[in-house]
C-alpha cells in the first residue's frame, strides 16, 4: 500500500509527555532550580497511562511531566531570574578570588530577588482556592516559627513566619473560627473554618529541634517561600473582610491595659509591640470601630416537605455552633507556668474567654493570680500549695475536651492529681458498625442533655447488654444444636440401614417442628444471594471480594478494639474488688 | 645612657625652650596669615579653622603633637629664608622646599660637630659636674636629628664589638683617626678592691664602644631605678592625665594641626577621576546597577484576590489539588483510650514490619498528663516527606468505586420463579461397598442401575431406593449406560477391556421380547475394520443367567459407553496417549464395530452422539470435536479454555454442550455462537466429574469431589437472537468426601425434575 509510513512515537501520548532530564534541558536549568520552579509554580509529574508508549518502548523507569506543564513554565519571568542569580554567583566567586572587596558589597547589595505574586495569584484564581490549599502553607510556617535563629535558614524567614502565624491566629481569634482542637503526641491539631473551608493545621510543640540530616533544608525553605507569601496574602484578605487593620494593631483601649513598667526590660520596643500581638491577650484594631457584629441570622424561606427538615437540621446547627462560639464566654481563666501558654491562651480567647497568666511568663498579662473573680486555674502539676477556694483547679486537658464536645464538661474528672478520661480525636467521625469508644458515647449523652448517670448503674447496664447479646447467641447456638441432632439422629437412622439390621420400627410421638417464617425467608435470601454470586463475571467477583475483604476487616478490627477495652474494663475491675477487699 | 641622659628634659628647660620658639612662632604665623589671604581660593575648607590658629595658647600643644616637625632652629630659619623669598605661589612652595633640604642637611652635620666637641670636652671632665652637662645639653638640645645618633664618637657602627678585641684600638673617630684602647691593667684583684674601696663603684659602668668606665650620676641612677620599676623617666610627666581626644568624630573648631594643607588637596586627583568615569561608564552601560533601594517586597501585602477572574482557570484545566492530609485518629492523641495501646505482640510487630508497611507510623503512647508529652521526633520529617509528596509524586485522580457492593451482584430471577428443580435430598441408595463410578437410569424412569468399584452392577427402583437385582460382573464397573431406545430393555457395561450388553430384564414382556429379537436376530459379525481388535462373544452359562448376552473384547480397557439416541449404536472410549484406536463405534443389530478415526488426535476423554442430527461429539484434553457422521468430515473444534476436561453432555435439543473439568470448571458452549464457550462457570472448589443435562426441564447439573452437586437453570431460546439464560438454583450437599473424591456422576431422572448423583461415599442419592 502506499503513503508514507508511519513513525512509532511521533504523536499520541508519546507526544504529550516530556522526561524530567528534557524538561531542564529546554528550560536551561539546573536541576536544583528547576526543582524549585517546579516547588513555586506547582508542577508534579504525571504518570502516563501507558508508560511503555510514553517512554519509547523502553521501561526504565522515568519521571514524566506533562509537555504542556513545562510549556507553562518556559513563559515564567522567574525562570530569569533565576538566570540572573547564577550569574549572580559566578561575579561574586570571581570578585572574591581578586579580593575586590567593594565590587563584592556592591554585587551584594544588588542581588537579585524575585516576586511570587503573580505566582500565587497564577495557582490560585480565587480567594477560595488559596484557602483550601492553606493547610500546608500553615503547618509550615508554624514549624519554621519554632527554629532556632541558627543557620538552617535565614533569620528573616523565621521572624516572618512567626509574624504571619501571629497573624494567623489573631484572625481566627477576631472571626471566632476555631472548631476543633487536638492534642496528639506529634503536636496540636487545630481546626477552623474560614469562609465555609475547614482548615486543618499542626503546631509543634514548644521545643527546640532535633534537626535531621537527611532532610534537605532547601526544599523545605523554597516551600516556605511561597507559602509565606501565600499566607500573607491570604491573612490581608482575612482581615480585611473582618474590617481589621491589616498590618494588625491592638485596639486603644488593649495598647493602654498592656501599658506596663517593665516593658523595656522585656523586649527592644521594635519587638515589643509583635510580643504583645502574639500573646493573643487583647483585641485588634478596626478599620470602623463597631461595638460588636450582629450575627447574620438565616433568613427564613417559605419551604415544604423535605426541605424544611434539612432547613430545621441547619438551623439547630448553627445555634449549636453559635452556642459554641461563646462557650468560654464570662469565664476567667488563669494559666500557671508550666502550661502551654499560647496554645491555651489561642484557644480560650477563639471561644470568649478571658484569659491571663504570670506576667514574668510573657507580656501582655491581663490581671494577677490574686484576682478573686478568677473561675478557672489551669495547673498541670500533682498539687499546688496555695489554693484560692473561689476556683476550680483543672488540667489543660479540660480546655481542649471542652472545645470538642462544645459543652462545658464536668470540672471533677480534670481535677489536680486525678487521672485524666482520655482525650479523643474530633476529626473521627464514626459511621454505623465503627467501634465508638465509651467514653466518646458519654460525651454524646452529656451533649444530649443527658444526666451523667451513676457510674454503677451504668455498669450494670452494661452488664444487662452483655448478658441480652449472650442470650441472642444462645438462641443461635441452640437452633443449630437442634438441627445437628437431627442430622445424627438420621446419620444413625442410614448407619443401621446400611449394615443391613432393620431399624427397631417404634413409633414416636411426632414433635411438631415449629418453622420461623422469618428466619426462613431470611436463608432463601442469603441463598439466593450466594447464588447469585457464584454468577458474577470474573472481574465484579473480584471488586465485590474487595469491597466485602475490606468490609469484614473493618468489624473485625472494631470487634477486636472491643474485645480488648472489655479486657482492659475487666482487669480494671479486678483490680478495684482488690482494693476494696 | 648618654642617649636616656640627652632625651632627659626638665620641664624648666622645656619652658625656656618655649619662648624662644614662641617668637619664632609669631613670625611664622604672621607669615601663615599673609598666605592665607592670598591663598583662600586653594583651601577654603580649612579657612575658618586656621583662622583661630593664631591663638597663642595652642602652639605649645601644637609642638608637641606635630611630629612631623623637625627641629625648630632649623624650621625658624628656613621661615626666615622664605620669608626673604616672599615667594607665595604654591607651586614655587614646593620647589623651594625641595631645594632647602641640602641647606638643612649641611647645617645638621654642622651642628654634629659642635656636639661631639662638647661631648669630648664632658669625658675629660668625667664625674665633673653634671650641672654644666646640663648647661650644654641646654644649647645641644636640637643638635642631633635622633637619639640614635646622639653620643657617637666611635664610628665603627653597630657592630660586636668583640671584632677589635685583638687590636689595640677599639675603633677611628670621625676624622679616621684610630680610637685606642684604655690601658686597662686591672685585675680581678684590683676589681675586687676596687669594689670594697670605691664607694661609686655601685655606679660605675664599662662602656663597650668606648672601652671606658662611666659613672652613673645621681639623677641617671635615678632614671635607671624607675625605669626598671616600669614608671616614666619623667618624674614630671603625669601618666594619668585627661586624655585629649583630638582624632574624635566630632567635628572641631579648629584644625588640629597647624600644617598647611597639602597641594593634592587642592587638585582633582586624575587617578579618582579615572576611578570615576570608568563607575559612570560602567553605569551607563548597565553593568552597575545603582544600589536598589531597600524592597520592602518581603512582608508587603496587598489584596491579590482584588479582581477575580476565571481565565486563568482554564489554564490550569489538567491540575489536581494534592490530597489533604489524613486527620488524625483516636490513635494518634496523648492520651488515648486504652483499647488503642500496643500490646505486646502488637508492638513486636510493628517493630520487626518494615516502615512502610506499618499501618501506624507511630507506636500510640499515653502520657499522664500534658507536661510530660515530649517533641515528636519525626516532625521535621513528616513535614519533608510532605513536600517531597507534593512535588515529586505524580499525581493522579483516582476514581474511588463507591459501589455498593449489592449493586454488583448480578440481577436474576428468583430461584423460586424457575421450579421446578430438586430441591432436598429424599432417598439413599446404600448397598455398594466401593465407590460407585457411574449410574443410570431406564428411560421409563423406573430403574436405576449404578456400577461400582466392588466388581457389582445393582439395579434399584428409583421410587423406593429398594435393590432389585445385583450382578456380580468381576471387575471393577468403569460406566453403565443404559439404552435410551424406550422399546428395548438393555445396559452397557464398561469393565476393563470389554464391554458387556446386559439386558436386566426390568421391563414389561413386550419389551423384554423385543430386546431379545434384537439381540438374537443379527448374526452376520463381520466387521469391516478395526475388526481384528474386536471381538463379539456370546454369553454362556452362568453369565447367561444374570443377563449378560453379549461380550465386546476391546484390546484395551474401556472408560466409557455412550448409546445413540435411537439406541441401536454404542460407542466405547478406550482413552490412549499413543495409538489412533480410541473410539469405537458398534452397531448392536448387526454385531459390527468399526473405528471412526484414522489418525490420533489427542487424549480421547469422552464421546457423545448428537440426539437428533448424525453428528458425534469427541472431548480429548483440552477440546471437543464434533464429527459429521455423515459427511466423515470434522465440522467443529471448541475451545475448552480448560486445562483437562473431565465429562460433557450434549443439550437434548443438541445445540449446546456442556463441559466440566478437572480445573472447578465448567464451559456452556453455544455451537451456534462460537467455538468459545457462552460461559464459563466456576462454581465449584474442586475438580468437576460429571455433567448432565434434563431431557425435559432446563436444568443441567454439576458433580464435583467438593462434594456438592449444583443445580442450574439453563433455558434455551428457540429464538437465535437471545442467549441461553444461565441461573444456578440450588446447591445439593448430602455426599460425603472420602478420599478426597466426592461425586463421581450425576444423571437427571428423564420425566421428572429429579437428580440422581453417586459418590466416592459408596451411596447414591436421590435429590427431588
Amino acid at each position: 500500500m502506499g503513503g508514507i509510513q508511519k513513525k512509532k512515537f511521533e504523536r499520541g501520548s508519546a507526544t504529550n509527555y516530556i522526561t524530567r532530564n528534557k524538561a531542564r534541558k529546554k528550560l536551561q536549568l539546573s536541576l536544583p532550580d528547576f526543582r524549585r520552579l517546579c516547588i513555586l509554580k506547582g508542577i508534579y509529574p504525571h504518570e502516563p497511562k501507558h508508560k511503555k508508549k510514553v517512554n519509547k518502548g523502553s521501561t526504565a523507569p522515568r519521571t514524566f511531566y506533562l509537555l504542556k506543564d513545562i510549556r507553562f513554565l518556559l513563559h515564567e519571568p522567574i525562570v530569569g531570574k533565576f538566570r540572573d542569580y547564577k550569574v549572580f554567583v559566578r561575579k561574586l566567586k570571581k570578585a572574591y578570588g581578586k579580593t575586590e572587596w567593594s565590587t563584592v558589597e556592591r554585587l551584594r547589595e544588588n542581588k537579585p530577588t524575585y516576586k511570587l505574586d503573580h505566582v500565587i495569584k497564577e495557582r490560585y484564581p480565587t480567594f477560595i482556592d488559596a484557602l483550601r490549599d492553606i493547610d500546608d502553607a500553615l503547618c509550615m510556617c508554624f514549624l519554621f516559627s519554632t527554629f532556632a535563629r541558627t543557620g538552617k535558614c535565614h533569620v528573616q524567614t523565621i521572624q516572618l513566619c512567626r509574624r504571619l502565624t501571629v497573624e494567623w491566629m489573631n484572625y481566627v481569634i477576631a472571626s471566632r473560627a476555631l472548631r476543633k482542637v487536638f492534642i496528639s503526641i506529634k503536636g496540636l491539631y487545630y481546626q477552623a473554618e474560614v469562609m465555609g473551608q475547614l482548615v486543618t493545621w499542626l503546631v509543634p510543640y514548644q521545643f527546640s529541634h532535633d534537626h535531621p540530616t537527611d532532610v534537605d533544608y532547601r526544599v523545605m525553605a523554597t516551600f516556605t517561600e511561597l507559602y509565606t507569601t501565600l499566607l500573607g496574602f491570604v491573612n490581608f484578605r482575612l482581615y480585611h473582610s473582618l474590617n481589621l487593620l491589616y498590618p494588625p494593631k491592638l485596639d486603644s483601649k488593649a495598647v493602654s491595659e498592656l501599658k506596663e513598667d517593665n516593658e523595656d526590660d522585656y523586649a527592644m520596643n521594635s519587638e515589643c509591640y509583635i510580643e504583645k500581638l502574639s500573646a493573643l491577650s487583647a483585641s485588634l484594631a478596626r478599620v470602623v470601630s463597631t461595638a460588636e457584629e450582629e450575627e447574620a441570622e438565616l433568613d427564613q424561606f417559605p419551604v415544604d416537605g423535605e426541605d424544611m427538615e434539612k432547613m430545621e437540621a441547619r438551623e439547630k446547627e448553627q445555634k449549636w455552633q453559635e452556642a459554641q462560639k461563646k462557650l468560654f464566654e464570662g469565664l476567667k481563666i488563669f494559666l500557671n507556668r508550666e502550661v502551654p501558654r499560647e496554645s491555651l491562651a489561642f484557644v480560650i480567647r477563639c471561644f470568649g474567654g478571658n484569659v491571663s497568666w504570670d506576667k514574668s511568663v510573657c507580656i501582655g498579662s491581663t490581671y494577677e493570680v490574686t484576682d478573686e473573680t478568677i473561675t478557672h486555674h489551669i495547673v498541670d502539676r500533682p498539687s499546688i500549695d496555695k489554693q484560692y477556694i473561689n476556683r476550680y483547679y483543672i488540667q489543660p486537658q479540660w480546655v481542649y475536651d471542652c472545645v470538642n464536645a462544645k459543652i462545658l464538661l464536668p470540672v471533677e474528672d480534670y481535677f489536680l492529681g486525678v487521672t485524666l478520661p482520655p482525650h479523643l480525636s474530633p476529626f473521627v467521625e464514626e459511621k454505623d458498625g465503627d467501634y465508638i469508644p465509651p467514653e466518646k458515647l458519654k460525651i454524646m449523652a452529656l451533649q444530649r442533655g443527658e444526666k451523667p448517670a451513676h457510674e454503677q448503674e451504668e455498669d450494670s447496664e452494661e452488664e444487662d447488654e452483655q448478658s441480652e447479646d449472650e442470650e441472642d447467641e444462645d438462641d443461635e447456638e441452640e437452633v443449630d444444636e437442634e438441627e445437628d441432632a437431627e442430622e445424627e439422629n438420621l446419620k444413625k437412622m442410614e448407619e443401621q440401614k446400611s449394615r443391613g439390621k432393620s431399624p427397631q420400627v417404634k413409633v414416636t410421638p411426632g414433635k411438631v417442628k415449629v418453622e420461623n417464617p422469618a428466619r426462613l425467608e431470611q436463608e432463601e435470601k442469603a441463598e439466593e444471594k450466594r447464588l447469585a454470586i457464584m454468577m458474577m463475571n470474573k472481574k465484579e467477583k473480584y471488586l465485590y471480594d474487595k469491597i466485602m475483604f475490606g468490609k469484614k476487616r473493618k468489624v473485625r478490627e472494631a470487634n477486636k478494639l472491643a474485645a480488648k477495652r472489655k479486657a482492659y474494663d475487666n482487669a480494671e475491675k479486678a483490680k478495684k474488688k482488690k482494693t476494696r477487699k | 645612657m648618654a642617649e636616656s641622659s640627652g632625651n632627659m628634659w626638665s620641664r624648666e628647660q622645656r619652658q625656656d625652650m618655649n619662648k624662644d620658639r614662641e617668637k619664632t612662632q609669631k613670625k611664622r604665623s604672621n607669615y601663615e596669615e599673609q598666605e592665607q589671604v592670598e591663598e583662600q581660593i586653594f583651601n577654603f575648607n580649612k579657612k575658618p579653622a586656621e583662622e583661630e590658629e593664631d591663638d597663642e595658647g595652642l602652639s605649645d600643644s601644637e609642638d608637641s603633637v606635630y611630629s612631623g616637625l623637625e627641629d625648630s632652629e632649623s624650621d625658624t630659619e628656613d621661615d626666615e629664608d622664605e620669608e626673604e623669598g616672599s615667594d607665595d605661589d604654591a607651586d614655587n612652595n614646593d620647589v623651594q622646599a625641595e631645594s632647602e633640604r641640602p641647606q638643612q642637611t649641611e647645617e645638621k652635620k654642622k651642628k654634629k660637630k659642635k656636639k661631639k666637641k662638647k661631648k669630648k670636652k664632658k669625658k675629660k671632665e668625667e664625674g665633673g659636674g653634671v650641672t654644666e652637662g646640663d648647661d650644654e645639653k641646654k644649647e645641644d638640645e636640637y643638635g642631633h636629628d635622633s637619639s640614635d645618633e646622639e653620643d657617637i664618637r666611635n664610628t665603627v657602627g653597630n657592630i660586636p664589638m668583640e671584632w677589635y678585641k685583638d687590636f689595640p684600638h677599639i675603633g677611628y673617630d670621625l676624622d679616621g683617626k684610630k680610637i685606642y684602647k684604655p690601658i686597662r691593667n686591672k685585675d680581678e684583684l684590683d676589681d675586687f678592691l676596687d669594689k670594697m674601696e670605691n664607694p661609686d663603684y655601685w655606679r660605675t659602668i664599662y662602656d663597650k664602644q668606648t672601652g671606658s668606665d662611666i659613672i652613673l650620676s645621681g639623677e641617671q641612677v635615678e632614671l635607671v631605678n624607675r625605669l626598671q620599676k616600669g614608671q616614666f623617666g619623667d618624674i614630671n610627666f603625669n601618666e594619668h592625665q585627661p586624655s585629649v581626644d583630638f582624632f574624635s568624630r566630632d567635628v572641631m573648631l579648629h584644625p588640629v594641626t597647624n600644617r598647611p594643607a597639602d597641594k593634592r588637596s587642592f587638585i582633582p586627583s586624575l587617578i579618582e577621576k579615572e576611578k570615576v568615569s570608568k563607575l559612570v561608564h560602567a553605569i551607563k552601560m548597565g553593568w552597575i546597577k545603582p544600589r536598589r533601594v531597600e524592597d520592602e517586597s518581603r512582608g508587603c501585602y496587598y489584596d491579590l484576590w482584588a479582581s477575580e477572574d476565571s481565565s486563568i482557570l482554564a489554564k490550569h484545566r489538567m491540575h489536581v489539588p494534592a490530597p489533604k492530609i489524613p486527620l488524625p485518629g483516636h490513635q494518634e492523641s496523648y492520651n488515648p483510650p486504652p483499647e488503642y495501646l500496643f500490646t505486646e505482640e502488637e508492638r513486636a510487630l510493628w517493630e520487626q514490619q518494615d516502615p512502610s508497611d506499618r499501618k501506624l507510623p507511630f507506636v500510640p503512647t499515653k502520657f499522664p498528663s500534658l507536661r510530660q508529652v515530649p517533641a515528636f521526633p519525626r516532625f521535621i520529617h513528616e513535614r519533608f516527606e510532605r513536600c517531597l509528596d507534593l512535588y515529586l509524586c505524580p499525581r493522579q485522580r483516582k476514581m474511588r468505586v463507591n459501589v455498593n457492593p449489592d449493586d454488583l451482584i448480578p440481577k436474576l430471577p428468583k430461584p423460586k420463579d424457575l421450579q421446578p428443580f430438586p430441591t432436598t435430598q429424599s432417598l439413599v441408595y446404600r448397598g455398594h461397598s466401593g465407590l460407585v463410578r457411574s449410574i443410570s437410569v431406564s428411560p421409563s424412569g423406573q430403574w436405576l442401575a449404578s456400577g461400582s468399584d466392588d466388581g457389582t452392577v445393582r439395579f434399584w427402583e428409583v421410587c423406593s431406593s429398594c435393590c432389585i437385582k445385583t450382578v456380580r460382573v468381576g471387575g471393577a464397573v468403569k460406566n453403565v449406560a443404559w439404552n435410551p431406545n424406550p422399546s428395548v430393555c438393555l445396559l452397557a457395561i464398561a469393565m476393563d477391556s470389554v464391554v458387556l450388553i446386559l439386558s436386566p430384564s426390568l421391563a414389561d414382556k413386550q419389551v423384554i421380547s423385543s430386546t431379545e429379537r434384537l439381540l438374537v436376530g443379527q448374526q452376520e459379525t463381520e466387521s469391516v475394520e478395526g475388526a481384528g481388535h474386536i471381538t463379539w462373544v456370546e454369553a454362556q452359562g452362568e453369565e447367561l443367567n444374570q443377563g449378560i448376552c453379549l461380550k465386546i473384547q476391546h484390546p484395551k480397557a474401556v472408560h466409557q459407553v455412550v448409546w445413540h439416541a435411537k439406541g441401536d449404536y454404542l460407542a466405547s472410549v478406550m482413552p490412549d496417549h499413543s495409538s489412533h484406536l480410541q473410539v469405537f463405534i458398534h452397531q448392536l443389530s448387526r454385531r459390527r464395530s468399526q473405528n471412526p478415526f484414522r489418525r490420533n488426535k489427542g487424549l480421547v476423554q469422552c464421546v457423545s452422539f448428537h440426539p437428533v442430527r448424525p453428528y458425534f461429539f469427541v472431548a480429548t484434553q483440552r477440546s471437543v470435536r464434533i464429527y459429521n457422521l455423515v459427511k466423515q468430515e470434522m465440522t467443529k473444534k471448541l475451545q475448552a479454555n480448560s486445562k483437562w476436561i473431565s465429562s460433557m453432555a450434549v443439550h437434548p435439543g443438541g445445540d449446546h454442550v456442556i463441559c466440566g473439568s478437572y480445573d472447578c470448571r465448567l464451559s456452556w458452549f453455544d455451537l451456534d455462537l462460537s467455538t468459545k464457550p457462552y460461559k464459563m462457570l466456576r462454581h465449584h472448589k474442586k475438580a468437576v466429574r460429571g455433567v448432565a443435562y434434563h431431557r425435559v426441564y432446563p436444568l443441567f447439573a454439576s458433580a464435583s469431589d467438593d462434594g456438592s452437586v449444583i443445580i442450574c437453570h439453563g433455558t434455551v431460546y428457540n429464538d437465535l437472537l437471545q442467549n441461553p439464560l444461565i441461573v444456578p438454583v440450588k446447591v445439593l450437599r448430602g455426599h460425603v468426601i472420602t478420599h478426597d473424591l466426592g461425586v463421581l456422576d450425576v444423571t437427571f431422572h428423564p420425566t421428572q425434575p429429579w437428580i440422581l448423583s453417586s459418590g466416592a461415599d459408596a451411596t447414591i442419592r436421590l435429590f427431588t
